[in-house]
């Protein structure tokens, strides 16, 4: 972008003219291929609604139909209060762990971004090598150790071992993100700050964190949909059905009502929702989150 | 005074009591990751490094085995193999397909035409889908006799397609759905795309280059370390496939769809063999880290980094 700006207003108006030829030639074609290709991304989640509002003989009844013959909406009070199932507790289970786990992540990557963005000390460099290569490090590495250390903790079944290790750090790829942020704002805000007498946690605290604010807000709503979406940490940590999380409530419930997909494909939906609802609302900041760690 | 507070001159830093000041103050600031790698990351892989060498049902302790669980693992194991090869082949499948499909989207994704936005969600939108949920609805889709795909096959006249039920498809039928929640890809070649700079496009131009010109003289080359990016982390992503692979099949049929992590998780929860999934874990790990260093160290053939000559 600052590269475009930077261009001489020669070229720039040269260029344009070619963008409004190459437009009027492709247009017509990169419409159809946007239209066709969204359709098909956007096609399995409009069956998997419009599936949660079929009947359960509709939906195992040849030919197949596209949208419900029959509006079947009891599905989903069906659905979310079946015996041997207990969807409120599983869903109050994993507002739980976000609400435990968020504020350890997005206080503990700031403060480590901090440190490692603006502060100078021997073995500065050794300890971010050390954070990016864990990014890289496959995780069946640590696995059992873990599963056993939590064990002999007596953290089995609790949620601890999903919320405790989130308050080091809060995951290397939200330090790198932060860290990114960090560097490019302007050295002189906290030199000023420290002739008025302020220490770097105050640094940190009144003008780091106010600044980032936009990247804190990526950290925190990946950090949402991470653990909203994760299925193999409660899988290997939680045993007792009491204990789950609505992701694994929701396989519990698969595999007990195998052949009921309007049952599973409406608690799926209701499931999505609140993450699609998030997303319509801050793409700019998830989208954001995931390329400032995905791009130098 | 206030300068030397935030870099202390090299000269006296280990007289400068602000040295050691600094040096206090910075690792409180990081000590929350510090605390982490070792509790969480460095103790646990040493343990893990120790455990492959036992016999460890966790019930209780680890007895001292030498190197019989790799031995077994090698020569006795057939599981093991299999799960290798379905990984490998998975890796590379989703590897050339994923990258072709995202990087297409994402140069439609960065055409000059209005609207673009409202595109850009939909095809964004699947990476939101809990890997629970996106299993249970592509099960469903994949489902032979009345899934919604092999209705489409049928209406258009094609035969309808055993998908997850035949040794043949299930494994591309993962690729499949790994395409569509995928998007992480796309999106980062978006901003890739977005950094290229629209000079080298107006030189090429002026030099007479065609679109496909254009597109493998600029576009490629300007995206290499982009590509380079998404293929290593698709890599090591594609080695902790599990959920799907865990819900929809269950490693079947007859093991076609037997994940690596699947045998690992059933090794170790399911059976509790905790020294034998320590080693599992040990090989993968190698695996992962020699492929990882074999695509490093042919990047310099095909990565080219902004203000360094190309050879």
């Amino acid at each position: 972008m600052s590269a475009a700006s930077a261009r001489p207003a020669v070229l720039r108006i040269q260029s344009d003219a070619a963008h409004r030829r190459r437009k009027q030639v492709g247009i017509g074609t990169v419409y159809a291929l946007l239209i066709a290709g969204s359709l098909m991304f956007m096609l399995p989640l409009i069956i998997m609604v419009a599936t949660s509002f079929k009947s359960f003989n509709e939906i195992n009844s040849y030919p197949p139909t596209f949208l419900p013959k029959e509006w079947f909406p009891n599905n989903y009070p069906d659905a979310w209060t079946y015996q041997n199932t207990n969807f409120p507790r599983w869903t109050a289970n994993t507002l739980l762990i976000v609400a435990a786990t968020l504020p350890g992540v997005v206080i503990t990557s700031s403060l480590c971004a901090y440190g490692f963005a603006r502060l100078k000390f021997p073995g500065r460099r050794l300890w971010f090598l050390l954070v990016l290569a864990s990014i890289m490090l496959p995780p069946q590495v640590t696995l059992i150790p873990l599963y056993i250390l939590f064990f002999r903790l007596g953290w089995l079944n609790t949620f601890l071992p999903l919320i405790v290790p989130a308050w080091f750090g809060g995951g290397a790829l939200n330090i790198f993100l932060l860290r990114q942020f960090y560097m490019q704002i302007p050295r002189e805000l906290d030199e000023a700050a420290i002739i008025d007498g302020a220490n770097h946690l105050t640094i940190w605290w009144r003008i780091y964190v106010p600044l980032s604010r936009p990247a804190l807000v990526s950290v925190a709503l990946l950090t949402v949909l991470g653990i909203w979406n994760d299925f193999f940490g409660p899988l290997i940590y939680l045993t007792s059905p009491d204990n789950y999380t609505l992701a694994l409530g929701l396989n519990m419930f698969q595999g007990l009502f195998l052949t009921r997909t309007d049952y599973i494909m409406a608690i799926s939906t209701l499931m999505v929702l609140p993450m699609v609802i998030m997303f319509l609302l801050a793409q700019r900041y998830i989208v954001q989150g995931f390329v400032t760690s995905g791009l130098k | 005074m206030t300068d030397l507070a935030i870099h202390p001159a090299p000269h006296n830093r280990k007289r400068n009591p602000l040295f050691w000041r600094n040096t206090l103050e910075g690792y409180l600031f990081i000590l929350p990751v510090v605390l982490g790698l070792v509790i969480w990351t460095f103790g646990p892989m040493l343990a893990s490094a120790y455990y492959s060498l036992t016999d460890y049902k966790i019930v209780g302790e680890p007895q001292f085995i030498g190197f019989d669980n790799y031995v077994e693992l090698f020569t006795r194991d057939r599981l093991f193999a299999q799960s290798l090869s379905v990984t490998l082949r998975y890796a590379v499948m989703y590897m050339v397909i994923g990258q072709i499909v995202s990087l297409l989207i994402a140069l439609l994704l960065t055409q000059r035409v209005r609207g673009l936005g409202i595109f850009r969600t939909f095809f964004y939108l699947p990476i939101i889908v809990p890997y629970v949920a996106s299993a249970l609805l592509w099960r469903y889709l994949f489902n032979k006799e009345y899934g919604p795909i092999n209705a489409v096959l049928q209406t258009i006249g094609l035969p309808a397609i055993n998908w997850l039920g035949s040794p043949e498809s299930a494994l591309f039928s993962m690729v499949i759905m790994s395409v569509w929640t995928g998007a992480v890809t796309t999106i980062i070649y978006v901003a890739g795309l977005q950094q290229v700079p629209e000079e080298l496009y107006d030189a090429a131009k002026i030099d007479g280059a065609n679109g496909q010109q254009r597109f493998f003289a600029v576009t490629i080359p300007m995206l290499s370390p982009t590509i380079f990016f998404n293929v290593v982390t698709g890599f090591i992503g594609a080695f902790q496939f599990f959920v799907p692979a865990f819900i929809m099949t269950e490693g079947g049929p007859v093991k076609s769809t037997y994940f690596y992590n699947l045998n690992l998780y059933e090794k170790a929860f399911k059976w509790l063999e905790m020294g034998y999934a320590s080693a599992m874990a040990w090989v993968i790990f190698v695996v992962i880290m020699a492929l990882t260093l074999l695509i490093f160290r042919s990047s310099p053939l095909w990565v080219y980094y902004d203000g360094e000559t190309q050879s």
